[in-house]
């Protein structure tokens, strides 16, 4: 299972980047991938939405089941790849390229608490 | 959990294990979709060993089977003809269903699901004893089952196995013959052409690397579930239970009501109307996924998704669900979806066959 070394995890499967301008890009990981089985639907924030931290704000489903995916902090969508909602089936095959929205934390919230891959992939075992 | 002879090849292939009615069985080997995708498209096969053969030994297995089963095994006289039907109990619940085949006079085999197999055999028992108590109800654990199942399947199955061309080639569909120590069945549950073999277990693992050599593509119980919903059949503990009769379960057409015959369940059947019927669903639009167990809001009244997914040939959600009786294909309903009620349109499966769309204006 690939878990990047530059990336930051949640708990509840999430994978989240840093950006240059200090956003945070969310995605969903390898390990969540492979346990939902290919992804069919896939339903994303409208962008503006206002987000609390760990609040459910987008949706992927497989054909096994529906997964709420979680906002990592607390903060604004600025954006959405519509591009995966429409192939959903890119996520199985890219989990990392296949970001689903992007986030501007609130003053004051980052990144900070959240796991790096091998607290993340110990929680795995 | 129990495993079937083909365990060590799941195993090899990498499959994705789940514990299905108490057996270590393959959900799929990597692609669930792209496993669906084989099937409709070329030959796909399945381990359906967990699955019980039960031979009926013995003079008078007609007569057993004809007080035992809703649908009638009068209807079978050629050798190797198949039947559908559901086994019920007095109330006229479905204890399972199952396919029946006509060897011999002196010989009938049931196939029926893994995870009623033992009730099955007792209940059967117990009318066997009643009523033909000189017949032998013989469980076939010795013997693995492969589905081979796609337009590609008969021509891959014949590549791989030689030896079953001739007994094979001639069987209609819901035929069987035996060829060696192998049965071969023109039957399946995904809506294609096909086989159903029947091999001892020793030799399961022979015959599906031979049949994997021939380019058949393994799949799991994953790309089984939405092959077999999208050709509108029932999974039994899903669609139908004890609590329903076979009226409320899209399968009146597997139930003989003549007068002439009596069978477990039948008066019950007589004595009350259904006030339920399974029907299917498309979603329309998009919006989320058809899942078992979502409420569905009809004009008469409210019901269920028995099971719904995503179908893969027709790229949308569809589903079987049970509601009150007497709503027309053509009219729509609302499903509970997450925190969303999405309109969904009522329709009479199947909705694949033969690797079509059956839908209206499709």
């Amino acid at each position: 299972m690939n878990h990047p070394k530059d990336l930051k995890y949640t708990e509840s499967h999430e994978w989240i980047r840093t950006e240059k301008d200090g956003t945070l890009t969310v995605g969903i990981t390898d390990h969540a991938q492979d346990a939902l089985g290919d992804l069919v639907f896939i339903e994303l924030p409208e962008v503006g939405r206002k987000l609390a931290a760990e609040e459910a704000c987008a949706v992927v489903e497989s054909v096994k089941a529906a997964s709420d995916v979680y906002a990592p902090v607390a903060g604004e969508v600025v954006a959405v790849n519509s591009a995966v909602a429409e192939a959903p089936g890119d996520l199985n095959k890219d989990p990392y390229a296949s970001w689903l929205f992007r986030i501007k934390p609130v003053d004051g919230a980052g990144p900070a608490g959240l796991l790096d891959a091998t607290a993340y992939e110990k929680g795995l075992a | 959990m129990r495993q079937t002879p083909l365990h060590p090849a799941h195993r090899a292939a990498g499959a994705k294990l789940v514990d299905f009615a108490g057996w270590e069985m393959p959900l799929h080997y990597g692609s669930q979709l792209e496993e669906h995708h084989a099937v409709r498209r070329d030959a796909g096969m399945f381990d359906t060993s967990h699955m019980l053969a039960i031979d009926v030994e013995g003079a008078g297995g007609r007569n057993f089977l004809r007080g035992a089963l809703a649908n009638d095994v009068a209807r079978l006289q050629k050798p190797g003809k198949a039947l559908y039907s559901c086994l019920l109990n007095e109330a006229g619940g479905v204890l399972d269903d199952l396919i029946a085949y006509f060897l011999r006079e002196d010989l009938f085999r049931l196939i029926v699901n893994a995870g009623t197999a033992q009730k099955d055999l007792a209940w059967l028992e117990g009318l066997r004893a009643k009523h033909v108590p000189q017949l032998t109800l013989r469980p076939r654990r010795d013997l693995a089952m492969i589905a081979v199942q796609g337009p590609n399947a008969r021509e891959k199955t014949w590549r791989a196995l030689p030896d079953l061309r001739s007994a094979s080639e001639p069987l209609g569909a819901f035929f069987g013959a035996q060829a060696g120590d192998v049965f071969i069945a023109r039957t399946g549950y995904t809506g294609e052409d096909g086989f159903e073999l029947l091999v001892p277990g020793p030799r399961a693992m022979a015959t599906w690397n031979s049949l994997a050599q021939a380019g058949v593509r393994p799949c799991g119980l994953g790309a089984r579930d939405t092959l077999r919903l999208e050709a509108g059949m029932n999974l039994y503990g899903q669609d139908m239970d004890e609590t329903v009769t076979p009226l409320e379960a899209g399968l009146a057409w597997t139930v003989v009501l003549d007068e002439a015959r009596d069978f477990v369940g039948k008066s019950a059947l007589l004595s009350r109307k259904p006030e339920r019927e399974l029907t299917g669903l498309v979603l329309l639009g998009r919006g989320g996924v058809l899942r078992t167990h979502q409420k569905v809001h009809a004009a008469n009244g409210t019901g269920a998704i028995t099971s719904g997914g995503f179908s893969p040939t027709l790229e949308k959600s569809i589903a079987l669900a049970r509601l009150p009786a007497g709503r027309a294909p053509g009219s729509k309903v609302q499903v509970e979806v997450r925190d969303k009620k999405l309109e969904a349109l009522v329709v009479q499966p199947p909705f694949v066959r033969r690797g079509k769309s059956l839908l209206p204006n499709s």
